[in-house]
């Protein structure tokens, strides 16, 4: 009795943390926080993921000879189809924080782990209704080419490549962590090898074969995932006689909090933090720069609907798998001494490992390595697809446009911006070794909350609104940007819980709400009190550029090969 | 190609495409945030409606067919809008710009 007690403190505690953590959980390996056990070497882990480095380092050579313009260097020559780019852009949200963190989530406290998976999926409807296209028809390699169509480029150029940057490099810093700890648990290797391999690989993906290596790899890892996790589901699935009736009352019979784990937890219980996360994961979603930058690697909007056609069907289709995953977990782990770690009474490594020992679980030594290296594989597409949309920030945004004023040679952008690849690994490294003890989970929140407060205004009302300016959208912006960094430092995850302050300035944890709104207001009154000629020239441009945008006429094509 | 959106923009088949297109995405818009803001507030308010059982003997609750439902009425309506803007949109908007296009030389 004294035992389970023990046990179910254990678990809340870690659900605790895991839930202090969000918007964490969402995209990386980042929940696994503070010192981690390193365990023995595991060998069929390290042969299964040579196997996948071998093999993207061969397309990455086989990309790299194709990769000639600079159209080939940013956008894939806008040669992928509607089904890769969908694949692709599901493997950036699959991320090994979706599997993992989802899975464990649903492991510790059932259907509330739902609720997140929903999250993510919702923004993608929204951006194929009101972004995709418009985007694909107006934007060349990033979404500032969009937002710049009809506004100055200069500044809304730096404005756009400082909202990239600061998304990119606090996501970067939670995936170098996240995959430096994970890898230190799943292969037994150093924290710092383990950064260094990653940031070395991704280097080499990005520097050579551009995004048609980037788009390759994060196919080639969307594939080998979904069966993975399909495979688990369904041995989960075999073992419960194919009955769902089966499945959760086990779970429910079980695990500590019973009857708890079928209905909503305390994890949304204010409806200002339900409302904030919602927004967050919604429009964080479409304004987050590597995403968007896929919709320029397909041929025509047409390719482009599709894609997230495609996308949403994934996506859903593996956050289903994943809640298979957490009831199957609590089923075949909670209790199995095989996996418990007699220290903490939960399972080892914390809950995020729920769904990597339930693959030994199900399928022995071999899966594991399978699922070990698939998720560091994971983790290796993310980060190359986020380097190669900073990258671009550098090299096509601030030093093509804003530097060299468009008057820039063919190659010379690219080789720009492979040195500005370079440049990103090398600080992806350093950082993930500064962080490496640090709580970063934040960041991925804070990335988020930066992407729905800068990106998303922007792009979104440059687009359905006639009468924004380039005052108002730099001003507007600015302050998103600066409200969101404002309110989460203040918040209580970094103002109490990192800087051990008694009590938050900012009483919520999700600033998305408040840096949103701040955004959108502040772009229209300043668009409105803008009397100056260029505002009056921008909104007479706007009827050209809405014709572009809905009709694809004049829209960058594909280039032919 | 300046030349040709003034044209296209004078054309009042183009606006009546694009009323026609608008409705349909902040339709389907619409739909979609309203179910999952009607599935996050329920959790915020009224979570047990969520905890109560589909029916008498099962353990599954509402809140998992609820969930099942935003995830797959996501899927269904970004299908419906691709086959609608890909087929119809697509046609009016290829027979616009033909028209405009022919009609300038």
């Amino acid at each position: 009795m004294f035992k389970t007690q023990m046990n179910n403190a254990g678990m809340r505690y870690r659900l605790l943390l895991i839930l202090s953590l969000f918007p964490g959980v969402l995209a990386a390996a980042d929940a696994l926080q503070g010192p981690v056990e390193r365990q023995p070497v595991n060998i069929t882990a390290i042969i299964m993921f040579m196997l996948f480095v071998s093999v993207t380092l061969g397309i990455t050579y086989w990309a790299a000879r194709r990769t000639r313009s600079t159209s080939d260097f940013y956008a894939a020559g806008s040669s992928i189809s509607g089904l890769q780019n969908g694949l692709a852009i599901a493997g950036d949200f699959m991320s090994a924080a979706s599997f993992l963190g989802i899975s464990g989530l649903v492991f510790a406290s059932g259907f509330d782990g739902l609720i997140y998976s929903i999250g993510f999926l919702v923004g993608w409807p929204i951006i194929l209704f009101l972004l995709a296209e418009r985007l694909r028809n107006l934007g060349k390699y990033t979404f500032a080419d969009a937002v710049s169509y009809r506004l100055r480029p200069l500044p809304i150029r730096s404005l756009a490549a400082c909202g990239t940057l600061t998304v990119v490099l606090f996501y970067l810093i939670a995936q170098m962590v996240g995959a430096g700890k994970l890898i230190q648990i799943l292969f037994g290797l150093d924290y710092h090898y383990a950064v260094v391999s990653v940031g070395v690989l991704m280097i080499l993906y990005v520097t050579f074969g551009g995004m048609l290596a980037t788009t390759w790899v994060q196919i080639i890892k969307a594939v080998l995932l979904l069966i993975g996790a399909s495979f688990i589901a369904i041995a989960v699935m075999y073992k419960m006689d194919f009955s769902f009736e089966h499945l959760f009352s086990s779970a429910v019979k079980i695990h500590n909090d019973g009857m708890d784990i079928m209905a909503p937890g305390g994890l949304v219980s204010d409806p200002v933090s339900a409302i904030s996360l919602g927004l967050a994961l919604m429009f964080g979603t479409a304004g987050l720069p590597h995403i968007l930058m896929r919709f320029f690697t397909v041929p025509d909007a047409r390719e482009a609907r599709k894609s997230v056609f495609y996308a949403t069907g994934f996506i859903g289709y593996f956050y289903i798998l994943t809640f298979i995953i957490g009831f199957g977990a609590i089923v075949l782990l909670t209790n199995n001494p095989d996996f418990l770690d007699p220290v903490s009474g939960g399972i080892y490594g914390g809950n995020n490992m729920a769904a990597v020992h339930l693959s030994r679980a199900v399928g022995g030594e071999a899966f594991l390595g399978f699922i070990s290296a698939v998720a560091f594989a994971t983790i290796l597409a993310v980060v190359s697809g986020l380097t190669l949309s900073g990258a671009s920030a550098i090299s096509h945004d601030l030093y093509a446009s804003v530097i060299c004023h468009g008057e820039i040679p063919e190659g010379e952008e690219v080789r720009v911006s492979r040195i500005a690849t370079v440049i990103l690994g090398i600080v992806a490294i350093i950082l993930g070794i500064i962080f490496e003890q640090q709580n970063v989970a934040y960041m991925v929140g804070l990335a988020f909350a930066i992407a729905a407060s800068v990106n998303f205004p922007v792009l979104f009302l440059s687009m359905y609104w006639q009468r924004l300016t380039t005052r108002g959208a730099f001003i507007g912006g600015s302050v998103g940007l600066f409200t969101a960094v404002l309110c989460m430092v203040l918040g209580p995850t970094i103002w109490v819980d990192i800087l051990g302050n008694p009590e938050a300035v900012f009483p919520y944890k999700h600033p998305a709400l408040f840096s949103m709104s701040a955004a959108f207001a502040v772009i229209i009154v300043v668009s409105k009190l803008d009397s100056s000629q260029s505002g009056k020239d921008e909104a007479k441009a706007f009827e050209d550029q809405y014709v572009r945008s809905q009709t694809g006429l004049g829209a960058e094509g594909a280039t032919s090969h | 190609m300046q030349h040709w959106y003034r044209r296209i923009y004078a054309d009042p088949e183009f606006h009546e495409l694009e009323r026609k297109r608008g409705r349909f995405s902040w339709l389907l818009a619409g739909i979609v945030l309203a179910s999952y803001y009607t599935f996050i507030l329920i959790i915020a308010f009224a979570p047990e409606l969520f905890a109560t059982p589909v029916c008498e003997g099962t353990i599954i609750t509402w809140g998992l067919p609820a969930g099942i439902f935003v995830i797959l009425l996501s899927f269904l309506l970004t299908g419906v809008y691709v086959h609608r803007a890909n087929t119809e949109f697509d046609h009016l908007t290829r027979d616009i710009v033909e028209h405009v296009q022919n009609t300038d030389e």
